[in-house]
């Protein structure tokens, strides 16, 4: 069973949800990067989103793009990423590593090569923004063959039909974008996102995680309650932000808000 | 070419060109795509539709626009006769406003009261002020800082018309990524927003609808060619930025396969230098802004800055119809360098008392070159895409005159 799979079925079997963080890979150094990931797990993380950095993330508020200005300021490329994943598999081998972020510089590599290369190093899913399951028929049955998943994204705005669709194409997790916005937008309405996971759910097989707007505690907690696994991204980097410059105290900063988070969630 | 497409089947019907457009945008714009090209698919061969687009184009904008023989500038170069499709003569003196008429009658059908655009030269985001002013509708546009400071005539004449114009610091400040910025807004207020895209770019079906407005250049070209030189002209020559001026030219001549088609892109400091903005010339297919198209991106698929004096032409990828057709072999993609565009900027200006825009001095700058090496009973057409008064504080500096 691959690991995104077998995480959900241990934690439903536990009746827990999904503590997902994002966070973008070599911001603000590439040393920074396989530290932090055991450092979340550690704080309960159960999945690391690994964001790829890109020149031109049209789909991420300001946050994340200064992220990515600061990873790509010293060419944190897609290898080098592979190679964090690598390296954080030396020691974990159990907490599912999911790629985040824009076509372009998977497509670079050329899809054989990328695919091979990302499972060799040990990930498990793929996730780009610009790359809805129309785009991604000749890419799609690459992945498959090494075993990695596809995770596509569904939005407020998703009709019933490609809800389907999505269910279909994706494997994984489905990842539902709780706002119409970019990334590290207002604060969600937790009503309207119960609303809709209850719509997925009837439309689509897959694990749900549920991201943009998630904060604090309190925000993971009431989403936790509806979805199946919680993705926190914009309020993890903007603690990476504000130690940029002191590198050695992000992984207390960023745990710190994901063990307040793994705790209200389990409570 | 024996195995040519239909050229005018294309896009196909989720916006492909061979491997190039699509639809590689965010989950959330996905819905208003589909609407977007549902409705257009309804409206585009409506009669009314049609007949309210063309109205405008003659009433409001001017049109037909004229195809004048530049006489003196062709003797003078001593080849072929060069024609200039005078786009510059359209109301806000660019062929942008062919396009912004077109998308605003879309807005109005979709009942959407808010218009955003991106601009680079500026031009695009003045005939988008200009509609939304005529409709009632509110603007605003998103501009790269380093572009509201060389283009502040046209930043001033958009705030006159009522629109807002958000200058973006993001990135390298230009004409990417304020289309970064356009869609971020746009992903955020779906609901009451159309967003004007300026170029053939961007997702399906922005490149064919866009094209389609555009159309009307070479239309009325090919028209008036058989009519003024009695015959269809040998070659045509146009810029290339995104490309919407060169595609609006050449479209209506691809199944003329005698008809020879230079798009010039521009070379900035020199193609050589690495310094230019000419992605068909130099870079390779990848994924910006929705579509597959030519690029410049580095070996690890982070998109390059560009550079050109031209802050319209200034911009890393193209339309994905252009790349296709480089593909294919069916348009020559060449390129003018900065120093180029700005000597065919002045020798326009006094030999024809017609002062282009520093975008379309790219294209006369290489009729410049291949009129020479045709004969005088030969026409070349180069679409004049808009006039350069919006320039004349950027030629002054290079002079190093303060006006």
């Amino acid at each position: 069973m691959r690991r995104i799979e077998s995480c959900f079925q241990r934690l439903a079997g536990q009746n827990r949800k999904a503590l997902i963080p994002f966070v973008t890979a070599g911001d603000p150094v590439k040393e920074v990067t396989v530290p932090l990931m055991h450092a979340m797990v550690d704080a309960g993380a159960d999945i690391i989103e690994l964001g790829v950095p890109f020149s031109d993330p049209m789909a991420d508020g300001p946050v994340i793009q200064l992220a990515c200005e600061r990873a790509l300021a010293h060419n944190t490329s897609t290898r080098d990423i592979l190679g964090m994943v690598k390296a954080f598999r030396e020691t974990n081998t159990d907490t599912p590593v999911v790629l985040m972020g824009y076509l372009n510089p998977v497509e670079v590599m050329g899809y054989e090569a990328f695919a091979k290369a990302a499972a060799d190093a040990g990930v498990d899913g793929v996730l780009l923004v610009d790359l809805p399951p129309e785009e991604a028929l000749e890419v799609k049955p690459v992945m498959d063959a090494q075993g990695l998943d596809m995770i596509f994204l569904v939005a407020p705005t998703t009709s019933d039909a490609r809800i389907k669709l999505i269910g279909k194409a994706g494997s994984g997790y489905l990842y539902y974008v709780s706002l119409k916005g970019v990334t590290g937008s207002a604060t969600l309405n937790v009503d309207e996102v119960a609303s809709r996971v209850e719509t997925i759910r009837n439309l689509a097989q897959l694990p749900i995680g549920v991201g943009f707007g998630i904060k604090d505690a309190e925000s993971a907690q009431a989403v936790s309650r509806v979805a199946d696994g919680v993705v926190v991204g914009s309020a993890l980097v903007n603690q990476i932000a504000e130690n940029k410059d002191t590198p050695d105290a992000i992984n207390d900063a960023v745990g710190g808000i994901l063990s307040a988070m793994r705790n209200a969630m389990d409570q | 070419m024996s195995e040519r497409p239909d050229f005018s089947a294309f896009p196909d019907a989720r916006g492909h060109f061979g491997q190039f457009g699509g639809s590689f945008v965010s989950e959330t714009l996905m819905g208003a795509l589909d609407e977007l090209t549902a409705m257009y698919a309804r409206l585009k061969d409506d009669p009314q539709f049609r007949a309210d687009f063309d109205y405008d184009l003659a009433h409001y904008v001017g049109r037909p626009s004229p195809l004048y023989l530049a006489e003196r500038w062709s003797k003078q170069l001593g080849g072929a006769k060069i024609w200039l499709k005078r786009e510059d003569l359209n109301h806000t003196g660019a062929h942008k406003v062919n396009n912004t008429i077109g998308q605003a009658l879309l807005a109005k059908h979709m009942g959407k009261p808010r218009v955003i655009a991106e601009t680079g030269a500026g031009q695009h985001g003045v005939a988008t002020a200009t509609v939304a002013a005529r409709l009632g509708l509110t603007c605003q546009v998103y501009m790269g800082a380093e572009d509201v400071e060389r283009q502040k005539l046209n930043v001033y004449r958009m705030k006159l018309l009522g629109a807002e114009v958000i200058p973006v610091t993001s990135g390298s400040r230009t004409l990417k990524d304020a289309m970064n910025e356009a869609m971020r807004d746009w992903v955020t207020n779906v609901d009451d927003t159309f967003y004007i895209i300026g170029t053939v770019a961007g997702p399906h079906p922005y490149p064919q609808l866009v094209r389609d407005f555009q159309c009307i250049i070479g239309r009325e070209a090919r028209e008036q060619s058989l009519k003024q030189a009695g015959q269809l002209p040998d070659a045509l020559v146009a810029c290339v930025g995104g490309g919407s001026n060169a595609i609006g030219l050449f479209h209506p001549f691809l199944n003329d396969d005698d008809v020879a088609m230079y798009g010039v892109e521009a070379a900035g400091d020199g193609i050589e230098t690495g310094r230019h903005a000419a992605p068909l010339n130099a870079g390779r297919p990848g994924v910006l802004h929705g579509n597959r198209t030519y690029l410049m991106e580095d070996d690890n698929g982070q998109i390059i800055e560009t550079h050109s004096v031209s802050a319209g032409l200034d911009y890393p990828g193209v339309g994905p119809e252009h790349s296709w057709l480089k593909d294919l072999g069916r348009v020559k993609y060449v390129a003018a360098d900065d120093q180029e565009a700005l000597s065919a900027f002045r020798e326009l200006t006094l030999v024809e008392g017609i002062m282009p825009a520093l975008e379309s001095a790219h294209a006369l700058a290489y009729a410049r070159k291949l009129a020479p090496t045709m004969s005088p009973d030969q026409n070349i057409v180069v679409n004049l895409s808009g006039r350069g008064d919006k320039d004349i504080l950027t030629v002054a500096a290079i002079d190093g005159i303060d006006v």
